[in-house]
């Protein structure tokens, strides 16, 4: 495997009506667990079903029900873990977050406070070709996601579905190692995209799989540095926390409006107040959602209904020994084995299923070509039509036998790419479609040269002219092309046009 | 025959596999006397078509041969036993109208051993007093008087139901619950016996939480092996309660051998209390001695944290209580307050449980919320844990040195007048738990025996506390004990 190394991205700069800021990101990430059952009853956790139809005892809190660990998503979290480069802790353990809210039926959520599963991770965010900021991950715990308050189905009345009451969450959180709102998206980006590799969340920002509480600060120049130095986070400007953030897009406008609004305070000889806020796309804005004072006092304590979660490191081990090949190593690889673009490798092994796809296409073949092909032809034709790779008509291997077809020289690339349109919209086996169609590729030197003969004597005055200017014979080159029905294979007519021309 | 209702679990066993009655019988003289005990408020809901109906079914499971010990034994439920389909309150007016759809892991093992529901009994509210005054069905009338003076007395709590019921007769044995004494102190204020096992023997799955990492239930019987019998038939590993031991449960009835020669009992010094009345340290003499003719080597100990134990206990369990009972909100059960016009969701939860929870469970909670609060986390529940820990300590010390069972009052006072608490200090009442709690504390099983009685003619008890997972060597002690003291009394019918 090839060793990418990398330099760090310049920190995004904000200049304000008097000096210049930085900015200092931190993301707590909730990633729904990819399990089929909740992390403490039985119940499913399919989307969409009907409201309050994937509910346990437990998860309406019945009275005397009790929660009992899901080992599934325990492993789940390992896995995860294992995946961010982290440590696993042995000896976790459950704690209570208590608060009132309709949709939380016990009146208290479980989580880990004081001894989450996983510890210090990381996770290296590529800005572009070399260039790539590692962000720490301070910790993973395991914890339950609430339910839904529904408040505008009726003027007088709020509803409650608690089909994903007690689904589990895993709450990934950074150090504030970010420095910029693009940072932000790609470190959200980076983790779905490993998550999704590990298969251990579907990453579905839009179903809410995946959202962040984003914690944004500004600093002046060297003030971050001072930090890095000392771990003292006086040196860090007072931060806000925006909450439930499912787009990437938003993400990034959040943190640019915040950073702005907390400058403007600052230039204004006003301090930034600690609170949680909450983004408005429509306006784009972020609004008060609560301040310190009001903040919740959870009272967390010890869930005395779970047992402390231990582990076996051998446990750890077989996990660690089944994970899948993770993007960054993936992606070295395929620069490394098929002589691949930084680029090309990244948009390849942006997805385990391209990836895949890319590496049937590749094998024994020419890599560069396979890419070329995967990337340009495919998956533009496939945005056209709004399909996934993995609803692709066209199959890897079909893709591979056109290539297969081109390098051997039966085709043309142009040729190829009207076999391509033909495989994508009706199937069919490429070298079948070809011998059946006639579209291979003339090498018969006799035909070709029939052909050569013919235009030369049929146009003497642009036999005149390229003698004079040898770039002209490429018009010759295409008038014999299209006599041959551009079969003709396309290296022979060159050398017989240059040939006969005598240049 | 009369007065079946009477007999034990044991001799019941033997007249049923005998032949001699039949369990219809045995349902119907305790539904009988169930219903002339109104006075004693002890039944709070009453299932007699349930009741018969299991009865036959037990009939037949005899006839055929090989049922179980208890089949066919009628019982009285504490009501913080979910039972499916039958009201389950906790003795909670915030739980009023609710009937669960799913039965507690314990009473579906008693009724799959072949016992009987008589119905639901009363107790104090969430399982939170000493004397079943706080519980929403009014409180509960021990069968004992002092004397001839026909004040009521409470029946102790917060099993109070449970224990009225079993000393009157109403049924052969109950259900009870104890995360601070609440079958221990019932059980020695109206003469029988009841056992809270090590916590983790008895599965908590489907009985309504007071304070998680306390509570325990355990059967409530005429004697210890009673006790035994029924210790097994609720005993087991639930993998619904992760806190449930994955352990086999032993023959305890079969620990009953009545020899205790040669075995180490300790007499902790710390519980000798100041102000003890003179009656309770002499019926301590008293078992110390009968277990000292018994062959037992009695050895003076100490558990030197015992004084922090009570208010250890009294910041842990309402921490737990304030969370566990958070789900009470009105939302999906239970009570729920009308609300005027403009009124939101924090209106439904304030008005709801200051509607559905009693003084006494307001009180908890509140306690429980403010030591968990910020600021004084450290101070009440960290500090108290590390006294929980301490006090776990003590006891491994002295069963380390080879102890095998101590020797204590189980209360500091026979039962005392309904009433008679109402104007003193919170703290004067949970003082009823001085002797009991250090045992949920440690998460060990402790027993109470009745052993005699005072100038009054009041039962006393003792407790007996054991090892962790060595009930059927408790029991066995105890057994000793129950047999030296003879204790045979009954109170007299005035209801």
């Amino acid at each position: 495997m090839l060793d990418l190394t990398y330099t760090a991205p310049t920190p995004k700069t904000i200049a304000g009506a008097k000096e210049d800021w930085e900015l200092v990101i931190g993301l707590e990430v909730h990633a729904q667990v990819t399990s089929k059952a909740k992390l403490f009853s039985g119940a499913s956790t399919k989307f969409g079903a009907e409201p309050n139809s994937n509910v346990a005892f437990v998860d309406s809190a019945m009275p005397g029900m009790l929660p009992v660990i899901n080992e599934y998503c325990v492993e789940q979290a390992v896995r995860t873990g294992l995946g961010l480069k982290a440590d696993i802790n042995l000896y976790s353990a459950f704690d209570r977050k208590n608060y009132f809210y309709p949709d939380l039926p016990q009146g208290y959520q479980i989580s880990q406070l004081y001894h989450p599963i996983v510890g210090e991770g990381e996770i290296l965010v590529e800005m572009g070709e070399g260039i790539a900021r590692k962000v720490r991950v301070e910790r993973i715990h395991l914890e339950q996601d609430a339910g839904k308050s529904i408040h505008d189905m009726d003027p007088n009345m709020s509803f409650v579905d608690l089909n994903r009451t007690g689904v589990a969450l895993m709450e990934i959180v950074s150090r504030p190692d970010i420095r910029g709102p693009e940072e932000a998206a790609a470190y959200v980006s980076k983790l779905r995209q490993i998550l999704r590799y590990l298969g251990t969340c579907d990453g579905n920002m839009q179903n809410g799989s995946m959202r962040a509480d984003v914690n944004v600060s500004v600093c002046r120049p060297g003030d971050y540095e001072r930090y890095q130095e000392t771990q003292d986070f006086g040196h860090l400007g007072t931060r806000c926390e925006i909450k439930n953030m499912n787009s990437l897009r938003f993400i990034q406008a959040a943190i640019d409006y915040e950073a702005r609004r907390q400058i403007a305070i600052l230039e204004d000889g006003g301090s930034v107040v600690q609170e949680t806020r909450l983004y408005d796309p429509d306006k784009n804005e972020t609004r008060s959602m609560r301040s310190k004072e009001e903040a919740h006092d959870y009272r967390y304590f010890p869930d005395p209904d779970l047992l402390p979660l231990e582990i076996e490191q051998a446990w750890v081990d077989e996990i660690e020994a089944s994970l899948p090949e993770l993007p960054d190593a993936k992606k070295a690889r395929f620069i490394a084995d098929f002589g691949l673009s930084d680029y090309d490798a990244s948009v390849l092994t942006a997805d385990v299923e391209s990836a895949h796809f890319f590496e049937v296409v590749a094998k024994g073949r020419d890599g560069k070509l396979a890419a070329n092909w995967v990337i340009n032809e495919l998956f533009g034709r496939l945005k056209k039509d709004d399909l996934l790779i993995t609803d692709s008509p066209v199959s890897a291997e079909q893709l591979g036998g056109i290539i297969a077809l081109i390098t051997k020289g039966d085709i043309s690339g142009k040729i190829a790419k009207e076999l391509f349109e033909i495989v994508y919209t009706e199937g069919g086996d490429p070298s079948d479609i070809v011998e059946a169609r006639g579209m291979k590729q003339v090498t018969d030197t006799g035909a070709i040269e029939a052909a050569v003969d013919q235009i030369i004597a049929d146009n003497p005055a642009q036999v005149e002219k390229a003698q004079q200017n040898p770039k002209l014979a490429g018009w010759f080159v295409g008038q014999v092309m299209k006599a041959t029905g551009g079969k003709a294979n396309p290296a022979t007519v060159n050398a017989l046009v240059k040939d006969k021309l005598g240049l | 025959m009369s007065e079946l209702n009477k007999l034990t679990i044991s001799d019941a066993r033997a007249k049923l596999r005998a032949g001699d009655v039949t369990s219809v019988e045995l349902t119907e003289a305790c539904l009988k006397t169930i219903e002339d005990a109104g006075t004693l408020n002890a039944f709070v809901h009453h299932t007699p078509e349930i009741a018969l109906d299991q009865a036959k079914a037990a009939d037949a499971r005899i006839a055929a041969g090989n049922a179980p010990d208890m089949c066919g034994i009628p019982l009285g439920i504490k009501d913080l036993f979910c039972t499916k389909g039958v009201p389950s309150q906790a003795g909670s007016a915030i739980l009023s109208g609710f009937r669960p759809e799913y039965e507690s892991t314990i009473t579906l093992q008693l009724w799959d051993s072949g016992s009987i529901m008589l119905g639901k009994l009363n107790m104090d509210e969430f399982a939170m007093g000493s004397s079943n005054e706080t519980s929403t069905y009014g409180n509960v009338v021990n069968p004992w008087r002092r004397g001839n003076d026909d004040a009521a007395l409470t029946p102790g709590g917060s099993s109070g139901g449970s224990a009225s019921a079993v000393a009157a007769d109403l049924c052969l044995a109950a259900t009870g619950t104890d995360t601070g004494g609440s079958i221990r102190q019932p059980a020695a204020f109206v003469g029988i016996t009841g056992i809270k096992p090590t916590y983790g023997r008895c599965s908590r799955w489907g009985v309504v939480a007071f304070a998680s990492s306390l509570d325990q239930a355990g059967p409530m019987t005429k004697s210890v092996r009673d006790a035994a019998i029924m210790l097994a038939a609720m005993s087991g590993h639930d993998p619904k309660d992760s806190t449930s031991a994955d352990l086999a449960v032993p023959d305890f009835e079969a620990a009953l051998t009545g020899d205790i020669r040669g075995k180490k009992i300790g007499i902790p010094k710390e519980y000798r209390m100041d102000g003890m009345p003179d009656e309770i340290e002499k019926l301590w003499a008293d078992g110390t001695a009968m277990l000292r003719d018994a062959g037992a080597e009695i050895v003076d100990i100490s558990l030197p944290h015992t004084k922090y134990a009570l208010p250890a206990y009294y910041v842990i369990a309402p921490a737990e209580a304030s969370s566990n009972l958070a789900r009470y909100d009105g939302v999906r059960y239970g009570h729920r307050a009308k609300l005027a016009k403009g009124e939101g969701i924090d209106d439904m939860y304030e008005k709801t449980r200051a509607e559905g929870f009693g003084p006494e469970v307001q009180r908890r909670v509140m306690i429980g919320t403010y030591v968990l609060s910020a600021g004084f986390y450290d101070a009440y529940y960290r500090r108290a844990q590390r006294v929980r820990t301490l006090i776990k300590k003590d006891f491994e010390n002295v069963f380390d040195a080879g102890i095998e069972a101590i020797l204590t009052p189980a209360t500091p006072s026979a039962a005392f007048g309904l009433g008679e608490m109402a104007d003193a200090d919170p703290v004067q009442m949970y003082l009823n738990d001085v002797f009991t709690v250090t045992v949920n504390l440690a998460g060990l099983p402790g027993i109470a025996v009745p052993a005699g009685l005072d100038k009054q003619g009041l039962p006393l008890g003792l407790q007996l506390i054991g090892r962790p997972w060595e009930e059927g060597d408790l029991l066995n002690s105890a057994y000793v004990l129950e047999q030296a003291a003879g204790f045979v009394s009954k109170p007299g019918k005035w209801w």
